[in-house]
C-alpha cells in the first residue's frame, strides 16, 4: 500500500472520529489560516526568500502534506513540530481557506541560460505530470510554478538523498537527470511569472 | 529609570481627568461608526490595527505611536554583528495608512476606561468603542547605577533602534582581547533565547575581526531558553570565546553598575568591560503602569479567550506587556496574539460571541549565517480558560539536527522575518 493511499485511510478515520466528538466550537478557518501567514506570507504566497507560498495548493495536497508531516513521515525542519497542534478536522479548514487564495508570484534572481536549459528538460521529463509549467494546483502535488528557488531546491535535495519518497515515476526521471540538469529544472519552475 | 511611582500614577489620572473637563475637541468621527483606538505601534498593535479593517472595513481604527519608524526586536541582533543594517529592521507606518488606518504620532499619557476616551501628550483625546493597549515593555531599576544617562554609555540594545546602533559602535571602537560583558535580566522578559543570541552574532563578528576577545555573561537566572542548542551551538563555532555564568555562582548576577567609572559589579566581583551590555528587568510599557492596567508585579492581567483586561472592561492588551504565559513574550506570540485580539474586538462590536481563538510561535535564533534553530508551539484555550500548549505539538529543533538543516532554518528565519514584518505593517 502507498503512503498516500494509507494517509488518506488515515484521514478519512481521524475526519470520522472528529465528527463523533464532543467538542467546543472549533476555530474559523481564518482564525486557524492567521497561525500560518505569519511564516508563510501573506494569505499563503510567500514572499521568500525560502519559505514556500502555500496560497491556491489543492486541499488534498495540504491535507496529504500536514498528515505527513504529523506523522514524521515527511522530512521537516519546524513544520512536523507544527502540524502536530493541529486536529485534522483543523488542518482540512486551513486546506479549505488556503485552496482558495491565490498564488502571488514575486520575481527571483536566476540564471536565464539555465532557466533555458531547465525549460527544455521540463518538457521531456517533467510535464506529463506538473503539466502547464508546474502551475496547476494538482492533487499529488504542490504548485511548482514560480515556488522560491530555494524551497525547490531543498525538497529535491530530500528527494534525492532519500529523505521523502518520490513516486516510482518521478524516481525514473530524476535519476536520469544530473545534478546540474535538477537545477535547471527547478529554475525553470521558479522562473513562472 | 521608568520606574512608576504611586505620585506619577495619580498626576498621570488626574491629568487625564482635567483635559476631559477642560472640554478638548473629542475626535470621534462623525456617523455613528464603530471606533477603535490602538496605543503603540510595534507588532501586536500593528498587526491588530491591519486585522481589524480587513475584517471589518466599516470600523474606524486609530492608531498612537510616538516614533515615525519602528526597529524590529527580532534580527537586531545582526545588526551588532554586522550581517544586518539597521536599515533592514526599520519599518514606518504608510502600510497602515493605505489600508485605512489612522496613525497619529504622539504619546498616549492617559486612558479613562469610564469615559472610553485616551488623551495624549499633544493634547488631543480620542474616544473608542473598545481601545487595544500594547505598550510593549518598560524598564526596571533592578540594577544600582543604571538609569538612563548609563544607557547612554552602557547600551541595553533591548529596544531597538538608536540602542542598536549605539551597542554596534562600542563593538566597532573596542580593542582585539577585549571582554564584552552581556548581563541579561531575569525572567519574565521580551525575546527569552535573544541575549544567548546576541552572545553568538557578537561573537560571529568579534571571531572574524577580533578574535582575541571575549564574552562574558553575568546572568540573572539559573537557566535560559534553547539552552542547550546555544550551549552546543558556542563551543561548535566560537570555542572558548564565550563565558556564560549563572545567577547562583555569582550571588544573583549584576548588582550595581558605575557607569562614568565604566565598572560593573557583582556581589564579590569588580569587572571593567571594554562594553558592557546591561538588559534590565522589565514590566509592561509605561502606560500600562501610569493607568492601573499593570498588576503588582508589573504585568497586565488579562482574559485569555479575548485578552481583554482584567482591570478595565474595553480596554484589550495585546503582547509583551500582558500575562500570556505559556504564551512566550515573542515577536511571533505578539503578531498571533494581535490577530486573536483583533478578531475578539470585531466580533465583540458587530455583537457575535467573540470567537474561540488558536495561537502559534515560531522563534528563530541564528548563532552563524549557516546555522540557526528553533522553538516552535501551538495553543489552545484550555477548558479552564486559559492559554494551553496543545499536547503534542512544538519543540526545540533536535540537537542532533544535521548541518543542512541548520542552515534552512537560516534561510527560514529570513522569509519568516519578511513574511512577519509584511503581516505586521501591510
Amino acid at each position: 500500500m502507498s503512503v498516500r493511499r494509507t494517509l488518506s485511510i488515515v484521514l478519512g478515520s481521524g475526519l470520522l472520529l472528529g465528527a463523533t466528538q464532543l467538542s467546543a466550537t472549533p476555530p474559523t478557518a481564518s482564525m486557524l489560516a492567521d497561525t500560518c501567514v505569519g511564516c508563510h506570507g501573506p494569505e499563503g504566497s510567500s514572499v521568500g526568500p525560502a519559505i514556500p507560498s502555500i496560497a491556491g495548493m489543492s486541499a488534498e495536497y495540504f491535507n496529504t502534506t500536514m498528515q505527513e508531516y504529523k506523522k514524521d513521515a515527511r522530512h521537516a525542519t519546524v513544520m512536523n513540530r507544527i502540524a502536530k497542534g493541529y486536529s485534522d478536522e483543523e488542518i482540512a479548514l486551513m486546506a479549505d481557506y488556503f485552496a482558495k487564495q491565490e498564488f502571488m508570484r514575486y520575481p527571483q534572481k536566476l540564471d536565464a541560460a539555465q532557466v533555458e536549459a531547465g525549460a527544455k528538460l521540463y518538457d521531456k521529463n517533467c510535464s506529463k505530470c506538473h503539466d502547464e509549467k508546474g502551475a496547476l494546483a494538482d492533487d499529488d502535488a504542490g504548485i511548482l510554478a514560480g515556488q522560491w528557488l530555494p524551497y525547490l531546491t531543498y525538497s529535491m535535495e530530500d528527494f534525492t538523498s532519500g529523505k521523502r519518497e518520490m513516486p516510482k515515476k518521478m524516481r525514473k526521471k530524476v535519476e536520469k537527470l544530473s545534478s546540474s540538469e535538477l537545477d535547471a529544472v527547478l529554475q525553470f519552475f521558479a522562473s513562472q511569472q | 529609570m521608568s520606574n512608576i511611582t504611586r505620585r506619577n500614577f495619580i498626576k498621570a489620572v488626574s491629568s487625564a481627568a482635567l483635559i476631559s473637563a477642560a472640554g478638548f475637541p473629542m475626535l470621534a468621527a462623525a456617523g455613528g461608526k464603530k471606533q477603535v483606538v490602538i496605543v503603540g505601534g510595534g507588532v501586536g498593535g500593528a498587526t491588530a490595527a491591519r486585522y481589524i479593517r480587513r475584517a471589518d472595513p466599516s470600523i474606524e481604527v486609530t492608531l498612537i505611536e510616538p516614533n515615525k519608524h519602528y526597529y524590529t526586536c527580532f534580527l537586531s541582533n545582526e545588526v551588532l554583528s554586522g550581517e544586518r543594517k539597521l536599515d533592514g529592521i526599520k519599518f514606518g507606518y504608510d502600510g497602515l495608512r493605505g489600508e485605512g488606518v489612522t496613525v497619529v504620532h504622539d504619546l498616549v499619557t492617559g486612558i479613562d476606561a469610564g469615559a472610553r476616551s485616551v488623551s495624549t501628550k499633544g493634547g488631543k483625546s480620542f474616544k473608542y468603542d473598545r481601545c487595544i493597549v500594547a505598550p510593549g515593555i518598560s524598564f526596571v531599576d533592578n540594577i544600582a547605577g543604571y538609569d538612563a544617562a548609563a544607557a547612554e554609555v552602557m547600551p541595553h540594545a533591548w529596544k531597538a533602534g538608536p540602542q542598536t546602533a549605539l551597542l554596534r559602535k562600542q563593538l566597532e571602537a573596542m580593542p582585539d582581547g577585549g571582554m564584552v560583558l552581556i548581563a541579561p535580566p531575569p525572567n519574565p522578559f521580551r525575546c527569552p533565547p535573544g541575549p544567548y543570541e546576541r552572545a553568538a552574532q557578537i561573537a560571529h563578528y568579534l571571531k572574524n575581526n577580533k578574535p582575541k576577545s571575549k564574552i562574558l555573561i553575568l546572568d540573572k537566572k539559573d537557566k535560559f531558553s534553547k539552552q542547550g542548542l546555544f550551549q552546543q551551538a558556542w563551543d561548535r563555532h566560537y570555542p572558548g570565546m564565550i563565558e556564560w555564568v549563572k545567577a547562583e555562582d555569582t550571588g544573583g548576577g549584576v548588582m550595581r553598575v558605575d557607569a562614568k567609572a565604566g565598572t560593573v559589579h557583582t556581589e564579590f566581583e569588580e569587572y571593567k568591560p571594554a562594553v558592557a551590555n546591561i538588559i534590565p528587568a522589565q514590566q509592561a510599557g509605561t502606560i500600562a503602569q501610569t493607568t492601573g492596567l499593570a498588576n503588582d508585579k508589573g504585568w497586565c492581567g488579562i482574559d485569555h479567550k479575548t485578552f481583554e483586561s482584567s482591570v478595565h472592561p474595553g480596554i484589550h492588551i495585546v503582547g509583551d506587556a500582558a500575562v500570556q504565559s505559556p504564551l512566550p513574550k515573542s515577536g511571533y506570540a505578539a503578531n498571533s496574539e494581535a490577530k486573536v485580539v483583533a478578531a475578539a474586538v470585531v466580533n465583540l462590536l458587530n455583537d457575535r460571541d467573540p470567537g474561540t481563538p488558536s495561537w502559534v510561535n515560531t522563534c528563530y535564533s541564528i548563532v552563524t549565517p549557516e546555522d540557526g534553530f528553533s522553538v516552535a508551539m501551538v495553543y489552545k484555550l484550555g477548558e479552564d480558560g486559559k492559554v494551553m500548549k496543545v499536547a503534542g505539538s512544538g519543540g526545540l529543533t533536535p540537537l542532533d539536527s544535521s548541518p543542512s538543516d541548520r542552515a534552512r532554518e537560516v534561510q527560514y528565519a529570513y522569509s519568516w522575518f519578511n513574511n512577519i514584518t509584511r503581516d505586521i505593517f501591510g
